[in-house]
């Protein structure tokens, strides 16, 4: 299961929306084998009625009330921080050629 | 450069009018620039440090308290959401990037007095054991300029051991807080999982994060999670604070059960930090604890489902990362799909590419099962084992880490050795549970730790044994 192909690599660079260089995709063709080889110990543990663990302390469905929270800035002073803006608004690329 | 007093004395004498904040602020940015070949530091907030200062003298000269920290300088690792600097994360692709909000820990020590006086590098987004996974440079041990101070906090870690300032936090996702904290002899406090709001916190992997302390003492620890701890609207994973204070301390390792864990003091264990570790337990028992071994057979396990959950959620918190909304973006971008591939490819470092690749494999339709779902089984495997450990004693001991701090560049070609620095540290992030550093000895004059762990919500009582392990270590 650990081997990966340079189509796997390129998939999963896909997926995550990073475009690697042509050096990246041989380093992490080969150090992701590494690492999921490693990992893969895993595969022969029992955990024969076991259930999965996401939350450690017990904590479900923590809710708050529906209103409106003062954080103490505006929506301009988040725009500061956009890279490209018109009219007060977030600028992107056009998403289709 | 001399040492500083204890926090809660520093605070009395501020407040007494003995000292002034403000050359209390001053003597930690001269100390900051003094120290610079150590490349601690991101960022110093002189302007905002003064200021604030000055408001904490005019405070004490109205008559008035200006809190428990009252003109107590400190640093924050540079993942932390703080008004006047940048906050990087030390990566590029937030390179720029001004706080619109500040993390609920900051301002809980602001409300107390304390002066955030400069931002500490780091591992890129916390992703490291050395700070050489930072995109702007790697810093330096203070015992040997050759080596890392250990990560991801190391910066955190220097910048006390230097004496900077009397505290700085960190944030401790697998072992960075106190693997930094075991290389370069600092005392570094990981909390119970939930203890202290992350709100304002740069997010890495949300279900082991948390934040806390690195100090030159276990009482300096206590005051500042005294402070820093409790339930946040803002941080939906936050529970309940203790009643009574966590820097009350006072207690004797008389009857008290301390388990010995064999999986870390195994014949693969280096000689010389056994020794030190042994020597450590033996003074403990000295002092009039019950010393038991004890073992949890599927420790040797932790690190494999760090290595699956930490790069899956990496993958989800790290997708945020755009170029759009903040931070890096590619200039000449053909379309959106490009923007964000671009963006991301020359604002994320290596190490983060690794474990988004990673997180993205085994989260993937047809993997899940195998990886994620397994390793979050294999999580409450270890999780029952803690359980039972803590039925049977009271705290459990070990070292911190398998080496000593190592040489800069010693692995920066071997992801997967650099990972197993985390072997002896990671456990502890996966069950929730609290745990600590304490300086322990030298190898070869570099600084060895020894971890104390605790149950879940225990970390009143580990600290208060914390302190009495620090001082029969020290006598």
């Amino acid at each position: 299961m650990a081997d990966l192909t340079r189509d796997d690599v390129l998939k999963l660079a896909q997926l995550a929306r990073l475009q690697l260089s042509e050096d990246e995709i041989a380093t992490y063709q080969k150090e992701l084998a590494e690492i999921l080889k490693y990992v893969e110990q895993l595969q022969d543990v029992d955990v024969n009625g076991l259930e999965p663990t996401s939350q450690v302390t017990g904590l479900t469905n923590v809710m708050r009330k529906d209103e409106e929270i003062n954080y103490g800035y505006q929506p301009l002073d988040l725009l500061k921080n956009v890279p490209q803006t018109e009219n007060d608004h977030l600028k992107v690329k056009r998403m289709i050629n | 450069m001399t040492a500083w007093e204890p926090i809660a004395d520093i605070a009395a004498k501020v407040n007494s009018g003995e000292l002034k904040a403000v050359d209390l602020i001053e003597r930690a940015l001269k100390t900051i620039a003094d120290k610079r070949e150590y490349q601690a530091i991101i960022a110093t907030l002189d302007d905002n440090g003064r200021l604030r200062a000055k408001q904490i003298d005019e405070t004490v000269a109205a008559g008035r308290s200006a809190g428990r920290l009252a003109g107590v300088p400190f640093i924050a690792k540079d993942n932390f959401l703080v008004f006047g600097a940048d906050t990087t994360a030390a990566s590029n692709i937030l390179k720029g990037f001004k706080a619109p909000y500040q993390s609920t820990a900051i301002n809980k020590l602001e409300a107390e007095g304390a002066v955030c006086v400069a931002k500490a590098n780091l591992d890129a987004f916390a992703h490291g054991s050395s700070t050489e996974n930072s995109d702007f440079f790697t810093s330096k041990n203070p015992h040997d300029q050759t080596r890392v101070p250990g990560g991801s906090s190391g910066g955190s870690a220097a910048a006390v051991m230097l004496d900077m300032v009397p505290f700085a936090l960190g944030s401790d996702t697998g072992g960075s807080i106190r693997l930094p904290a075991s290389f370069t002899g600092a005392v570094g406090y990981k909390p119970t999982y939930g203890l202290v709001s992350r709100s304002g916190v740069v997010a890495m992997a949300s279900s082991t994060d948390v934040i806390g302390p690195l100090t030159k003492t276990v009482a300096d620890t206590a005051l500042v999670l005294e402070i820093m701890s409790g339930r946040d609207p803002l941080d939906s994973t936050t529970i309940d604070r203790d009643e009574h204070a966590y820097d009350e301390l006072a207690d004797t390792l008389q009857g008290k059960k301390i388990g010995v864990i064999k999986e870390y003091m195994s014949d693969d264990l280096d000689p010389k930090i056994k020794t030190i570790i042994t020597e450590s337990i033996d003074k403990i028992h000295a002092a009039g604890a019950e010393i038991v071994e004890l073992s949890l057979p599927s420790l040797p396990l932790a690190l494999a489902v760090y290595y699956i959950i930490c790069p899956a959620e990496v993958s989800s918190n790290l997708a945020r990362y755009d170029g759009q909304r903040y931070g890096y973006t590619k200039p000449d971008a053909n379309n959106l799909d490009d923007s964000y591939g671009g963006s991301r490819e020359i604002g994320f470092g290596a190490e983060a590419k690794r474990r988004i690749m990673i997180g993205t494999h085994v989260l993937s339709s047809g993997y899940y099962d195998a990886y994620y779902k397994k390793a979050q089984t294999v999580r409450t495997k270890i999780i029952n084992e803690f359980a039972a450990a803590f039925g049977q004693v009271n705290f459990l001991v070990g070292p911190t880490a398998p080496s000593v701090a190592f040489k800069i560049g010693e692995h920066t070609n071997d992801p997967l050795q650099m990972y197993l620095t985390d072997i002896m540290t990671v456990a502890a992030n996966l069950a929730g549970v609290p745990a600590i550093s304490i300086p322990a000895g030298q190898v070869n004059d570099l600084p060895v730790g020894l971890q104390l762990i605790g149950a879940q919500r225990a970390d009143a009582k580990l600290l208060a044994t914390a302190r009495a392990v620090e001082e029969v270590i020290a006598a």
